[in-house]
């Protein structure tokens, strides 16, 4: 059983390096856009590039990718909560409490 | 039954899929406890989204990339060193854990230096800038303090966590064929690379 986590073939130090210099690039990116004024887009954009950044962290660093598919599971049962709660949070703002 | 029941005769029981089962499922209440302030941030974001554009002006954008660079790449080198220990490169595994160790302790000077100016202005509960601020703002700068310290205190927590990692890699304890504290260190160190990720374009990249 807990062989097969040991048998899998990491991925090389050229890949992590890759991953890496992605992130980077991602938060150079990230930081220049912010320099823009994008209006309502600018929340949207640096969340979509966070929610990569942090994709390739969990696939390539925390191995997500090659990793038994039950850690998937985890962390989509994590996220569905959270987004539920998020969802509902907003509800609550939105009708229940129109400040402005 | 299998070859590795047979090579840990003798030995204490190991279970490492079970082990990392354990700490991702530790590392997404850890998630949950950050999701709850991001949720709470949202929201009061959404209802002052003006005070919170004029106060996120006031932190500095370049020690926060910096810090960000600083994270991702002591994450990269967390994990070169987790493969570097599986090709018995155990010296070099040490080196890049130790890397790791500094960039860390450099993320956390940064953050002091900004701390430090903050708190200097009167930026700080019932600090005497306080009450020039909007309500908005002091929302901001509350949530700024708890957040980035939650945080901090996670990086402090994980550094502590790598150097038990050090000890145990040149005590032998951790070794190519059996690694997984390790790779649990490394799964806590990638958590808080991935919260910062996120705080640091939604508290220094509003404009």
């Amino acid at each position: 059983m807990s062989e097969n986590t040991h048998t899998q073939q990491h991925p090389g130090y050229g890949l992590y390096i890759l991953v890496w210099a992605g992130l980077v690039g991602l938060t150079t990116i990230t930081v220049a856009l912010a320099g823009f004024n994008l209006a309502g887009l600018t929340v949207v954009t640096a969340l979509a590039i966070a929610i990569v950044k942090s994709l390739l962290v969990t696939n390539y660093f925390m191995h997500v990718r090659t990793d038994s598919p039950v850690f998937r599971v985890f962390i989509f049962v994590c996220i569905a909560i959270f987004i539920v709660v998020i969802v509902l949070t907003f509800f609550d703002l939105t009708y229940r409490f129109p400040l402005k | 039954m299998n070859n590795e029941a047979t090579i840990n005769h003798g030995h204490a029981h190991r279970d490492d899929l079970g082990s990392k089962m354990g700490m991702w499922l530790f590392l997404l209440t850890e998630l949950l406890l950050f999701g709850g302030m991001f949720i709470l941030y949202a929201s009061y974001r959404y209802m002052y989204a003006d005070n919170f554009k004029v106060a996120a002006m006031h932190l500095d954008t370049l020690i926060g990339s910096v810090n960000t660079i600083l994270l991702l790449t002591s994450s990269l080198t967390v994990a070169l060193s987790i493969a570097a220990l599986q090709r018995k490169q155990t010296r070099f595994s040490v080196y890049l854990l130790l890397f790791t160790i500094v960039a860390g302790g450099a993320f956390l000077v940064n953050k002091y230096f900004e701390w430090s100016a903050k708190i200097g202005h009167g930026i700080y509960p019932k600090g005497p800038e306080m009450a020039n601020l909007s309500d908005g703002e002091v929302i901001f700068y509350g949530l700024y303090y708890v957040m980035t310290g939650l945080h901090a205190l996670h990086v402090i927590v994980g550094l502590v966590f790598i150097g038990f990692m050090v000890v145990f890699i040149l005590k032998g304890k951790q070794t190519f064929d059996n690694f997984q504290r390790l790779e649990n260190a490394g799964l806590y160190w990638h958590l808080v690379d991935i919260i910062w990720i996120f705080l640091f374009p939604l508290f220094y990249l509003i404009h």
